[in-house]
Formats: C-alpha cells, sequence, structure tokens
C-alpha cells in the first residue's frame, strides 16, 4: 500500500536531531537509545505489518524517572512519542511516526506484587498478559482477560487498547479487570488513578485512560483484579448444516438464560485451515462450528452442559460432543486459538478485521461476507467471539501480486462499514490504530470527533502522543467522504 | 412519549449563550445526594421510554427520563435483570439518574458496578450537540469510552438522552445464609471466600451478624450453602431490597451516613459510631457525627475514599466527595472544559471548583 494513511508526519518537522539525541542520552541508560536504521527496523511495524515506518528514534528507558525525563524533553521540543509494548497489535496502535520517537516499555517487566488474599497484581507495563495469570496460578487465581496474543502481548498494551478475549462475555474485558493505573503524562506529571478500592471520587478516568490508545498518556503501573480459578471447565463443540442455523443458536443460548464462558463459532473455510494445522477433530462437513465453555463447580458445568446441549440440539446441530477432560478440552480451543496463524499457512498474505455487530444479525453478516468474498475475488475465513458479536474475518490475499492489497483493504472497509450499518462498531477489542482511523468517519458524526480531539487535549494539548492514530481530523473525514473506499476490479 | 432531543438541545443552546446554570433532574430520588443543586430545572421525565430491548442481544437501550422501575420489570418479564442492582431510592428514579449518580447495589462486588455494564449512550453536550458514543454491541473500542465517563459524573459533564445496557440472565436460585462473626473475623473470611470460586453474589455485616446470598445454578447454590454452614433466611429477598433501598433499620436515622469505599482487605476502622459493611468489606457505611477531616484521613490512610452520603449539613459545606489531588482536579477541570465550555451543566454537584 502506499500514499495517505500508511504513514504520518509528526506534529513538527523542525526538530534539532542531535540535539534530542543528545539530551535523550543523557537522561536513559547505556545502550536506552537506539539511532542507526539497523537498530531501528524491529520497531517499523506492530502485529499490523502491512503498515511499516522508521521512527527517527527508539527509546528503552528502565526507570519511572527516565520515562518521566523523555515525557518532559519531547514535550519541551515537541518530538511525538510512540508508546510500545509487544508490538503485537492489530490495528498498527504501535506503528511508529516517521519523525517521532517510540518509547518502548519492554524493560519494565517486573510483577511488583501478588496479593492472594486482596486478589490483586500490581505490575509494570511490559509485562506479558499471561505471566500475570502465571504468578496467580500458585493461588488459584488468574488474570481473565485473555486475547489470542497472550503469551506475547503486555499487559500496558492490552490497557491501551482495551484487550478482550474468548472469554469475555462472563468475564469482562480488560476495562473490568483494572483496578488502578499510574500514568505519565505528557507534561511529566505522574497521576494515580483508581485505587485499591471499587470506586474512587470524580470523574471515572478509568474507563477514559483504558483504551485510549496510548494517546492520553504512558502507563507505568497497573494494579488488576484476580479472578479464582473455576474448579473446572468443560467445551460442548456443535456442527451445523448452514450459518444461519449456528447463528440462531447462539441466540437461543442466550435466551435460555445461560452465560456460557466463552462462546466461539467458525466457518467452514476458518475449520479447514486450522484442522490442518492442530487437528483437533473438527467436523470438516460443517458449515459452521460453534465451541460453548462451561465452567464453575462440577455441579453448575454439570447442569449448564446439559442445558446447552439440549438447546443446541433443538437448534438443529448435527455432531455435539462434550469434552470428556481437560486434555479434550484444551485440543478442542486449541483449533480455535490458532485460527490466526492456520490461516497464515494456507494464504501468503491476510487481514484481520474486527467488527462487533449484534448477535442477531450474525448469520446475515456471514452471508454478506460471502457475497464480498465473490465481488472482491479473495477468499474470506471467519472467527468469531460470536457470544460478544465481534467478528474476526480473515481475508486472504497475495500482496505480491498487484492490486490484491488495495482489494483486500476495500473488502474490509466493506465489512466495517457493513457492521456499522448493522447497529455495531468497526472495532470490538483490537483498537482504531492507523488501520481503521478511516473508518471512524463512517462511525462518528464531525461534532463526536471533535469531542474526542478535545478530550485529547484536555490530556496533550499538542497532540505528541501517538499522532494520526485512532481519531481522525475532519479534514482527513471530508477527504475520506470524497474518494470513499477503494472498490472492487 | 415525545422525542424531546430537539427541545432540550435548545434549551442548552440557550443556557449556554448566557451562562445560566442548569440544573439536570428526573425523579428527584437522589437530590440529597452530591452537593448543591443550582440552576434551572431541565427535567428529563418528559423523555422517556424504553427503545429496545431485545433479550437474545443482553441489550436495553431506554431514554434518560423512563423510570428504573419500567425497565426492571421490561427485564423481569424475560427472566434478565440489571445485574448491578441500582437502588432507586424512591420509585421516581429515572434511568439517568441511575447513571449519573453511578450507585450500584448489593450485587456489584460479584457482577460489576453501574459503569460497568454502560454500553452506549446518546447525549448532549454544553454546546447543545447532540452526540454518540459506543453502541449496543458488547465489544466497541472505538474512540475513547466516553459512555462509561458518564456514569458517576454527576450530570457534569453532558445531559443524557439515551443509555444502552448490558443486561444478565436472573439467576436460577438465590439462597441467603446468616452467621454470626465479629467484624474482624467477618472480614477475614469474606477474603478468603472471594478468592475462590464460590457463588457469593452480596454480603452484608452488621452488628456481629453476617449475611449472605448465594446465586447461579439450582446445584451449585445447594451445594455451596452447605459449605458456609450458618442459618438459611426465610425470607431473603426482602432483606436484599430493604438493604439496597438503604431501608434497613440501620440507615434510618439523623446520624451524618459516610460512604466509605475501601479495599476489602482494609482492617476494621477504628472510627466512633456505628458501621454496615457490604460489597465482601469494599463498602462500609459509617454513622457518625465524627469530624469529616478524621473520617476521611481514616479512609485514606486505608487506601480508598469518603463521601458524606446523607445528612451532616455543616460538614457539607466543605464538600461531599473526597478532595482530588491537584494534578487529577486540573484534568478534571479540563475535561469539564471539554464538554461543558460555558459551564452550565450542574455546577457544583460534584465539585465547587466546576
Amino acid at each position: 500500500m502506499t500514499g495517505e494513511g500508511m504513514t504520518e508526519r509528526g506534529a513538527t518537522d523542525a526538530i534539532d536531531v542531535s540535539g534530542a539525541i543528545a539530551a535523550l542520552r543523557r537522561i536513559l541508560p547505556e545502550r536506552g537509545l537506539l539511532v542507526s536504521d539497523e537498530e531501528l527496523r524491529p520497531y517499523e511495524c506492530d502485529g499490523l505489518t502491512a503498515y511499516r515506518q522508521l521512527p527517527l528514534l527508539v527509546a528503552l528507558p528502565e526507570t519511572e524517572a527516565q520515562v518521566v525525563a523523555v515525557l518532559r524533553l519531547c514535550q519541551e521540543i515537541g518530538l511525538p512519542v510512540v508508546a510500545r509494548g509487544a508490538g503485537t497489535g492489530l490495528s498498527g496502535g504501535a506503528t511508529p511516526v516517521r519523525q517521532g520517537l517510540v518509547l518502548s516499555l519492554a524493560k519494565f517487566m517486573r510483577i511488583l506484587e501478588v496479593d492472594p488474599v486482596a486478589r490483586t497484581a500490581r505490575v509494570e507495563p511490559g509485562v506479558r498478559n499471561i505471566a500475570i495469570s502465571e504468578a496467580a496460578a500458585r493461588f488459584g487465581l488468574y488474570y481473565a482477560p485473555d486475547p489470542s496474543s497472550q503469551i506475547a502481548c503486555t499487559i500496558g498494551g492490552n490497557i491501551a487498547e482495551n484487550s478482550g478475549g474468548v472469554h469475555c462475555l462472563k468475564y469482562g474485558l480488560t476495562v473490568h479487570n483494572v483496578l488502578r493505573l499510574r500514568v505519565a503524562l505528557i507534561d511529566g506529571e505522574v497521576i494515580e488513578i483508581g485505587s485499591g478500592a471499587l470506586d474512587s471520587p470524580g470523574f471515572d478516568l478509568l474507563a477514559l485512560m483504558i483504551g485510549s490508545e496510548g494517546m492520553l498518556g504512558v502507563v507505568l503501573e497497573a494494579t488488576v483484579k484476580l479472578t479464582p480459578k473455576p474448579l473446572l471447565a468443560r467445551v460442548v463443540m456443535a456442527s451445523f448444516g448452514d450459518v444461519v442455523s449456528a447463528g440462531n443458536a447462539v441466540a437461543r443460548i442466550i435466551a435460555a438464560g445461560i452465560i456460557p464462558a466463552g462462546l466461539e463459532m467458525m466457518d467452514r473455510a476458518a475449520t479447514a485451515a486450522v484442522e490442518a494445522f492442530v487437528h483437533a477433530g473438527y467436523d470438516l462437513s460443517a458449515a459452521a462450528i460453534l465451541l460453548a465453555e462451561s465452567d464453575g463447580t462440577p455441579e453448575e458445568v454439570a447442569e449448564e452442559i446439559a442445558a446447552m446441549r439440549a438447546v443446541l440440539e433443538a437448534a438443529g446441530a448435527g455432531e455435539v460432543r462434550v469434552s470428556a477432560d481437560e486434555a479434550e478440552r484444551l485440543k478442542f480451543w486449541a483449533g480455535r486459538k490458532a485460527a490466526f496463524p492456520a490461516v497464515g499457512r494456507i494464504t501468503p498474505d491476510y487481514m484481520c478485521m474486527d467488527g462487533t455487530i449484534p448477535r442477531k444479525r450474525v448469520a446475515e453478516m456471514l452471508t454478506r461476507i460471502e457475497e464480498l468474498s465473490e465481488e472482491f475475488g479473495l477468499r474470506c475465513a471467519n472467527v468469531f467471539h460470536a457470544g460478544d458479536g465481534n467478528l474476526h474475518p480473515l481475508i486472504m490475499f497475495d500482496a505480491n501480486v498487484p492490486g490484491e492489497t488495495e482489494r483486500a483493504t476495500g473488502f474490509g472497509a466493506r465489512i466495517l462499514e457493513l457492521s456499522v450499518e448493522m447497529g455495531g462498531t468497526i472495532t470490538g477489542e483490537h483498537g482504531v490504530g492507523i488501520e481503521k482511523v478511516r473508518q471512524m468517519c463512517v462511525q462518528f458524526s464531525a461534532r463526536e470527533l471533535s469531542l474526542f480531539q478535545a478530550v485529547k487535549a484536555a490530556f496533550d494539548p499538542d497532540a505528541l502522543l501517538n499522532p494520526g492514530k485512532a481519531v481522525p481530523t475532519p479534514r482527513r473525514c471530508s477527504e475520506y467522504r470524497l474518494t470513499g473506499t477503494p472498490g472492487a476490479h | 412519549m415525545d422525542d424531546c432531543a430537539a427541545d432540550f438541545a435548545e434549551q442548552v443552546r440557550e443556557a449556554a449563550a448566557v451562562k445560566t446554570p442548569l440544573r439536570i433532574t428526573g425523579g428527584g430520588s437522589k437530590d440529597f445526594y452530591g452537593g448543591p443543586l443550582r440552576g434551572a430545572v431541565l427535567d428529563t421525565r418528559r423523555h422517556a421510554g424504553i427503545v429496545a430491548y431485545d433479550p437474545t442481544e443482553l441489550v436495553i437501550t431506554a431514554r434518560a427520563g423512563t423510570p428504573l422501575t419500567e425497565i426492571e420489570a421490561a427485564l423481569a418479564g424475560a427472566g434478565q435483570m440489571l445485574a448491578f442492582e441500582p437502588p432507586h431510592f424512591d420509585e421516581a428514579a429515572t434511568l439517568g439518574g441511575v447513571i449519573a449518580a453511578g450507585l450500584s447495589g448489593p450485587r456489584r462486588a460479584a457482577a460489576g458496578s453501574a459503569r460497568d455494564f454502560v454500553l452506549g449512550v446518546k447525549m448532549i453536550d454544553g454546546r447543545g450537540e447532540l452526540l454518540n458514543f459506543g453502541g449496543q454491541v458488547m465489544k466497541n473500542v472505538a474512540g475513547y469510552d466516553v459512555s462509561r465517563l458518564m456514569a458517576g459524573a454527576m450530570g457534569c459533564l453532558g445531559l443524557l438522552l439515551e443509555v444502552s445496557l448490558k443486561v444478565l440472565p436472573l439467576p436460577a436460585m438465590e439462597t441467603t445464609l446468616r452467621l454470626e462473626v465479629p467484624q474482624g473475623r467477618a472480614l477475614e473470611l469474606l477474603n478468603g471466600w472471594a478468592g475462590r470460586p464460590l457463588p457469593i453474589s452480596a454480603s452484608c455485616w452488621e452488628d456481629d451478624v453476617l449475611m449472605l446470598r448465594l446465586s447461579g445454578a439450582n446445584a451449585a447454590v445447594a451445594a455451596a450453602s452447605r459449605q458456609f454452614g450458618g442459618d438459611s433466611v426465610a425470607d431473603g429477598a426482602a432483606f436484599w431490597r430493604a438493604l439496597r433501598e438503604q431501608h434497613a433499620a440501620f440507615f434510618a436515622d439523623d446520624t451524618p451516613l459516610w460512604r466509605l469505599s475501601l479495599p476489602s482487605v482494609a482492617a476494621p476502622l477504628d472510627l466512633p459510631g456505628v458501621q454496615l459493611l457490604e460489597w465482601g468489606g469494599s463498602l462500609r457505611w459509617l454513622k457518625s457525627g465524627a469530624a469529616p477531616g478524621r473520617i476521611r484521613a481514616a479512609a485514606s490512610r486505608a487506601g480508598g475514599h469518603a463521601t458524606l452520603f446523607r445528612g451532616g449539613e455543616e460538614a457539607r459545606a466543605e464538600g461531599v466527595f473526597q478532595t482530588l489531588p491537584p494534578p487529577l482536579l486540573a484534568l478534571h477541570r479540563q475535561l469539564k472544559r471539554a464538554f461543558d465550555p460555558a459551564g452550565i451543566f450542574n455546577p457544583g454537584r460534584l465539585y465547587r471548583e466546576f
């Protein structure tokens, strides 16, 4: 891809680079500042690899005082700052700015405290999501949000994106599982928001900070809530001959008063890709497969599994299998968790969409995606957090074939616009980043966008934190409305 | 009912033009809560009614002036509930007031707070602009989370027109148990239980009696209730309703009532007066004539904050909510300016500074 949207110029072009380097070297530890192209290369993109941009510099501070000093300097000299965790984000939230600094929080890897009685963990932002659960495991506790990238992604990045996972219908998103944040503002002021209590006086700044995509502040430390591990979990796998029945089955489970711990759906293309990769035993003849998990006490799980089985059978499921033991449960899930890499094996490139729609429109959306797939001449595998109505269509393409990247982008944009039309959103859990900044103009009016800008200015008046991401300027929106979506060929 | 959004927007624009404060009000059930009431009344009750409710979506959308009782009746009809159990305090309570006050009831520690269940809002900002944030779906990270910011903002950032909330199924079974234990032991027990996968959905300690509510699947509740011991209480539902609405005997007098929000593990507070604990120890009601400064300092030391919830007319002059540290107060003022540049919405209801 080329042109506007790929890279944004920083807020200023008149930076004294050698002066900035000298000042940063005085703040940062030895080897804490990367300047050569070779050193900067690993930071040129995040999980959204279609967008690449070398930053001007990368800073790797090791202490809070260093982060604060870096931010103060950036504000003083007008240098844009892009905070970065593990760089696993899928929307380009950590894509560098050409005339800007990448502020890596990778050195902040300490789990400062696990309090089993208070059921909290206090961690630095570079701690990996799964490391929190591992540290809490000996107390029978875990950190509930479990994005697919949880072995690599950091809690700081999760907070920036308000990450979800396969269990969020029952256990909530990041915003429901973070109690307190220590945040550095662009002027170097360090604030504490939230607390060890369940609420705080004043505006709910925690809600505002979580999911703000690094645009309002830099997280220095987080206290997260730990959840008791359920005694037992079992999963039901059901296959359906058509996507409409599978979609309806989802609604019927909810209507039966059940909130499954996880409720996931894969279409035939996704199942085929996954089965070849992990051999989970999926029914390859099915048009769609549902995975529904129940967790809790053994009595609870038995009652819920029986209820779900009855609903699924009544909804027209062909085969219904219940995991017999933990090994089989993990096997059933292995396929779903490996869906992205599995699809990655069968196509040179793919783009992962992240729209959310009302559950009742899932079947309709799948049908529309199939039509679009034909229109754009590109294959698409569908993986859904069905319980949340959160779709992850994986559009397959080959960036080396001229025009395919543009077609894939156009296809993706149409899915996102459809999500908005159906009463949903362009992003359920991956964030807007750089990828969907144009579609923000579809979901929000100019008035709403200008309120977002005002919120941003309340925290970061010079717009130095992650410029060009998440919230488009009115000018970009009018350009987008004029040129529209790249069309099918 | 008519759609009053355009009327309200006009009223807001006029008020903003001449910088006249507006006092946003629904049923007035929480007039006692927060700072003084100032400004020309803007009554949201004209803008009422459930806009959309499909039980299989687990979402209800209603206008801000809709009575909470109407919403709860619609949900109960489909076997669902507002899991944060908002208090009504008065049957006139409206949805807008519930969200603006951001108060949650007995189930909060187990299920989440009012803000946790907010999915989207339609609102009018201080410029009189109609704005939509969030939506009617479970997951939505497009733009800053303005809808959740509205919960507990006491109407200081905007006029809520419509709110979409996540709803949950009613538990298949609920039962209430009664145990006799002193406060320190009750806190130990509650924190220990909270670290295990047990179906506790509410707790209340007062005067050496600990009440527990268990909710969930039939078999789970039956099995768990055997583990706790204690006596089964016949009309548990009435007990929790009285607690939620503050109709319980504890709340029936004129001593200043303080709401202390603390980490659940905080040791029993040594303060004059009597206490009632909820939320596994995270919420501590204190009836006390002690000096506000002393109460707030104790709450701070314990890692939380104190709110003068009811009464204490003299003490109210010093503010109802715990003072914010200067950098946070500065951010609050900047946000207030971003949403309400003329400073017309409920001035002083949250903090006297805005």
